[in-house]
C-alpha cells in the first residue's frame, strides 16, 4: 500500500534511510567506538498499553445456534468517551464475531476480515468460511502479533455454524484459544461466566433463555463494571443465517436502593 | 500542545546514542512538502525525534525509575472542537502552544488545512501531528488529482488512521479531521491516540477537553443554525481554555460548508464571561 | 488483411506506416470471436448479460463463467480470451482492494475504470508483450452516483456506456439496445430485454450451445452485484425463448 507498504506489516516510520550516524562511518570507526549501527526499527517501540477500549464481550451456546452480546462504550482511560463503538460483526451468513480490548486493534482486524470475506465472495463458488477457520485464522493472527513482542490489544469471540452444529469459541490478545458454551471475557469473566454456565448446565437451552441470559448478564455487568455502558447489540447466529440487533438500551434497576436505611 | 525538548534530550542522548548533531538538529520545513525529499525529511525528523526521546528516557529512567519516557516528554495541552450544523461543521481551537510550563506560542493556529473543505484540528505533539497533517496533505493532493474531484472527508480520516495506526507507538496525536464533502455533507470523524476512527456529531479532544464533556452533553443539539453552533463552539473552548492551565490564549474558528471555509478569532479579552469564583 | 506480410503487424511496439499499431486490431479481432455480451445501464441500476458458447457437451454447467465479481459493489463481463479476461478481473480486483484498504470506501467505478484502462494500454506499447485479447464492462450502483458502467477495449480505451455490446453479435445487438428506452427501465425489464437480445442475436447454425449469464448491481440489490436471482433469470429466458419463436413463426408466415 502506497503509505504503509503491507497491509499486515507496515514497514518502519523511516525505511531505507541512513542509520544513525551513516554518514560519518569513516573506516577507523569500525570498533564499538564507532557510530551507532542500530536501525530505527532496533529501536522500534511496542504497544504497552490498549488506548481506547471497550469492555466485555459474552458469548453464549443455544441448541441451534449462539448469541453474542457488548455494550458500545470505547472507554479512554476511566473517561467514556465514545458512545457508539460497534463490535458485534456480522462476518457472513455463518458467522458472528464479537471483540473486546483495544478498539483500534479491533478495526485493523476488521478490515483485513471483510476484505477477506469479499475476495471469498468474487470467487464466487459459493463456499463460505466457516467458525472454526476464522478462529483459528485468529489464534494464528494474534500469537504472529504477540511473538514479534507487538500483540493486538484484543479478546475475539467466534459464534457460528460449523457444518450444522453451533460454534463458540474464544482467542485472547495471546493467541489463547478454547472453545466453550459460555464465554465472557474481561471482567465479565469473573461475572457473567458463573452466570451463563448455570444456564448452560441445566441443559439445552433455546434461542429465547439463551437471550434471556445474556440479557441479565449484561444488567449485572452494567451494574458492576466500571467501563459498561447501558447500550448493547446482541448478535444472533442460527441455521436462518446471522442477524446484528440495533442498538439495545439496557433497562436497569435501582428499586435496591430503598432497601438501604438512611439515617 | 507541546514543543519537545529536543535540546535537552540531546544532551543525554550522546552519550547513549552515538548521533551526529547536525542529524538530530530539527530543521523548519514548509507547509506543503512538494517534493519527496522534503516529505522524507519530515518522516527523518520524527523518527530521529523518537530516537532522542527514547534514549533520554533510559537515561532518566536510570536516575528517576518512576519516568518511563511514555508518559515523561510528552502530554496534551490543547482544546479543540468541531461540530456538525445544519450545512456544514465547525471547528475551533484555543492558541497555546507550550513546554513543559512556558508558553512558546499564545497565538498559535491549531486548525490546520488538508484541502480547501478539509481541515483537522491538531493536538497531541506538534511536531508529530504537524508532520501527519503533511503526510495527509500531500496524499489528498495527489489523489484529488487522479480522482478529478475533491476528496471525501471519510478517505482523509482513513489515511489519518492509517498513519496514527501503524506508528500509534512512535506518535502522539488526536486529531479531529473535519470537513464538508458532497456525499455526506458536513463530517467529524475523531481520530484519538490509539488510531481509531469514529465518526461523532459533536467531538472535543485534548487535555482541556476532559473538563468541559459535560457542558458539550448538556448543550449540543442536532442541526443547530450556524450562528448558534459558532456560540457553543466559543462557549465550549472558553470554559475549556479557563479550566485547563495547557489551554489558553485565544478562540480561533472555522466554518466549513459547501462554499468553503471562513476563517475567524475571538481575541482572549473578548471571550465570553462565566462564573469565576 | 492489408498488413499481413509487411511485417509492421508483428510487434504492438511499432506503428505501420499509416499509424496503426496492428497488433491492437488483431486484439481485437479476438474478440469479435466470442460469445455477445451486452451492458445496459437502467434508471435504477446495470445488468449484464452473456451468450457464453458452450464449445464440448463434455463441460458441466456453469463452467467458464464470463461474469466476475470485483468488489461488492463492482460487477465486470467479460468478451474475448478467457484467460486474459481473468487477468484482467484479478487486476481491478487487487485495485478495488487497495482502494479500500487505503481510503477506506469501495472505490469508485470512474477511478476503478481508469486504472484498468490504464493496465491494459500498457500492454500495447511493448514488444516483449501482447495486448489483452478481450474487452470488459464494468457497472456499478450507488445511492449516491446512481448506476454507472464503462467498457474497456484491448487498445486502453474506455467511455461510459447507457448500452454496450461486444462480442460476435454486437451490430445486431447494438441496433435492439438501441430501440430501448434505457433511462426509463428499471433493472427488473432490462434483465428480461437482456435475455431477450441474446437470444434473438445468437446465431443457431454456427454456434448451437450457449448458456444465458444474467448479473446486476441495482437499488434492489443494495448496490451489490449479483447473479439475478435464480426464478427473475428463469422468467427471462422463458419469455426470450418465447420471443425468439414468435419471431421465427412470423418469419415462416411472411413466407
Amino acid at each position: 500500500m502506497a503509505f504503509a507498504g503491507n497491509f499486515m506489516n507496515p514497514a518502519p516510520l523511516w525505511h531505507n534511510g541512513p542509520s544513525p550516524g551513516a554518514f560519518y562511518s569513516f573506516p577507523a570507526n569500525t570498533t564499538s567506538m564507532g557510530p551507532s549501527r542500530e536501525t530505527v526499527s532496533d529501536f522500534k517501540a511496542h504497544s504497552a498499553t490498549p488506548i481506547t477500549t471497550t469492555t466485555t464481550v459474552i458469548g453464549l451456546k443455544f441448541d441451534k445456534g449462539c448469541v453474542i452480546a457488548a455494550d458500545t462504550l470505547g472507554s479512554y482511560g476511566s473517561l467514556a468517551r465514545f458512545r457508539d463503538c460497534p463490535r458485534v460483526l456480522k462476518v457472513n451468513d455463518l458467522i458472528l464475531l464479537g471483540s473486546g480490548g483495544d478498539y483500534a486493534d479491533y478495526q485493523y482486524l476488521k478490515d483485513i476480515i471483510e476484505q477477506k470475506i469479499i475476495d471469498e465472495q468474487c470467487i464466487g463458488d459459493g463456499l463460505n468460511l466457516k467458525p472454526k477457520s476464522l478462529h483459528c485464522w485468529l489464534t494464528r493472527v494474534l500469537y504472529n502479533k504477540r511473538s514479534k513482542m507487538d500483540p493486538l490489544w484484543s479478546n475475539y469471540i467466534v459464534a457460528g455454524i460449523q457444518d450444522g452444529e453451533p460454534f463458540l469459541g474464544a482467542v485472547d490478545k495471546l493467541g489463547t484459544a478454547y472453545e466453550d458454551a459460555a464465554i465472557a471475557t474481561g471482567l465479565g469473566a469473573y461475572m457473567a461466566t458463573p452466570l451463563l454456565r448455570d444456564a448452560v448446565d441445566k441443559g439445552p437451552i433455546d434461542e429465547e433463555t439463551a437471550k434471556n441470559v445474556v440479557q441479565k448478564c449484561m444488567e449485572v455487568l452494567f451494574y458492576r463494571d466500571a467501563r459498561s455502558f447501558p447500550r448493547y447489540q446482541l448478535g444472533v447466529v442460527n441455521t436462518n443465517g446471522v442477524t446484528v440487533s440495533e442498538t439495545i438500551e439496557l433497562k436497569h434497576d435501582w428499586t435496591l436502593a430503598h432497601m438501604i436505611h438512611m439515617k | 500542545m507541546q514543543i519537545d525538548l529536543t535540546w535537552t534530550c540531546r544532551k543525554k542522548l550522546k552519550e547513549t546514542i552515538k548521533i551526529v548533531p547536525n542529524t538530530a538538529e530539527a530543521t523548519h520545513y514548509g507547509s506543503l512538502p512538494h517534493l519527496y525529499r522534503d516529505f522524507q525529511n519530515l518522516l527523518l525528523q520524527i523518527v530521529l525525534k523518537k530516537l532522542i526521546t527514547m534514549a533520554a528516557s533510559v537515561v532518566d529512567t536510570y536516575t528517576d525509575p518512576s519516568m518511563s519516557w511514555m508518559n515523561a516528554p510528552h502530554s496534551t495541552g490543547t482544546s479543540i472542537m468541531a461540530c456538525e450544523f445544519d450545512g456544514g461543521v465547525i471547528i475551533g481551537a484555543d492558541s497555546r502552544t507550550t513546554t513543559g510550563a512556558y508558553i512558546a506560542n499564545r497565538v498559535t493556529d491549531k486548525l490546520t488545512r488538508i484541502t480547501d473543505h478539509i481541515y483537522c484540528c491538531r493536538s497531541g505533539s506538534a511536531a508529530d501531528t504537524q508532520a501527519i497533517a503533511d503526510i495527509v496533505t500531500y496524499h489528498l493532493n495527489f489523489h484529488k488529482m487522479e480522482l478529478g474531484e475533491p476528496p471525501l472527508v471519510q478517505t482523509a480520516a482513513a489515511i489519518f488512521r492509517e498513519l496514527c495506526y501503524n506508528y500509534r507507538d512512535s506518535l502522539v496525536a488526536g486529531i479531529l479531521v473535519a470537513g464538508w464533502d458532497k456525499k455526506k455533507g458536513g463530517q467529524i470523524y475523531s481520530v484519538p491516540i490509539g488510531g481509531m476512527v469514529q465518526r461523532q456529531a459533536v467531538s472535543i479532544g485534548g487535555s482541556g477537553s476532559t473538563y468541559v464533556y459535560g457542558y458539550v452533553d448538556a448543550n449540543f443539539k442536532p442541526n443547530m443554525s450556524k450562528e448558534e453552533a459558532k456560540k457553543f463552539v466559543t462557549n465550549t473552548l472558553t470554559l475549556a481554555m479557563l479550566r485547563d492551565g495547557s489551554s489558553g490564549g485565544v478562540v480561533r474558528l472555522g466554518v466549513i460548508t459547501e462554499a468553503g471555509v471562513e476563517r475567524s478569532v475571538i481575541l482572549g479579552d473578548e471571550l465570553p464571561k462565566f462564573y469565576e469564583g | 488483411m492489408s498488413s499481413i506480410g509487411t511485417g509492421y503487424d508483428l510487434s504492438a511496439s511499432q506503428f505501420s506506416p499509416d499509424g496503426r499499431v496492428f497488433q491492437v486490431e488483431y486484439a481485437a479481432k479476438a474478440v469479435e470471436n466470442s460469445g455477445t455480451v451486452i451492458g445496459l445501464r437502467g434508471k435504477d441500476g446495470v445488468v449484464f448479460a452473456v451468450e457464453k458458447l458452450v464449445s464440448s457437451k463434455l463441460y458441466e454447467p456453469g463452467a467458464n463463467k464470463r461474469i466476475f465479481h470485483v468488489d461488492e459493489h463492482v460487477g465486470m463481463a467479460v468478451a474475448g480470451l478467457i484467460s486474459d479476461a481473468r487477468q484482467i478481473v484479478e487486476t481491478a480486483r487487487s485495485e478495488a482492494s487497495n482502494y479500500r484498504s487505503q481510503y477506506g470506501v469501495p472505490v469508485p467505478l470512474k477511478y476503478l475504470n481508469e486504472r484498468v484502462s490504464m493496465y491494459m494500454h500498457a500492454y500495447t506499447l511493448y514488444s516483449a508483450v501482447r495486448p489483452y485479447g478481450c474487452s470488459v464492462i464494468m457497472g456499478t450502483w450507488t445511492d449516491y452516483e446512481g448506476p454507472q458502467m464503462y467498457m474497456l477495449e484491448p487498445s486502453g480505451v474506455s467511455f461510459s456506456y447507457f448500452g454496450c455490446a461486444v462480442g460476435k453479435a454486437k451490430q445486431a445487438a447494438k441496433t435492439e439496445i438501441e430501440k430501448l428506452k434505457l433511462a426509463d427501465l428499471t433493472v427488473k425489464e432490462l434483465v428480461k430485454e437482456a435475455a431477450r437480445i441474446i437470444y434473438i442475436v445468437h446465431d443457431e447454425l454456427k454456434d448451437k450451445q450457449f448458456e444465458l449469464e444474467l448479473s446486476w448491481v441495482c437499488k434492489d440489490s443494495n448496490g451489490r452485484h449479483q447473479l439475478v436471482p435464480k426464478d427473475m433469470a428463469v422468467e427471462a429466458e422463458n419469455l426470450a425463448k418465447q420471443a425468439l419463436a414468435d419471431i421465427e413463426d412470423s418469419d415462416e408466415g411472411d413466407i
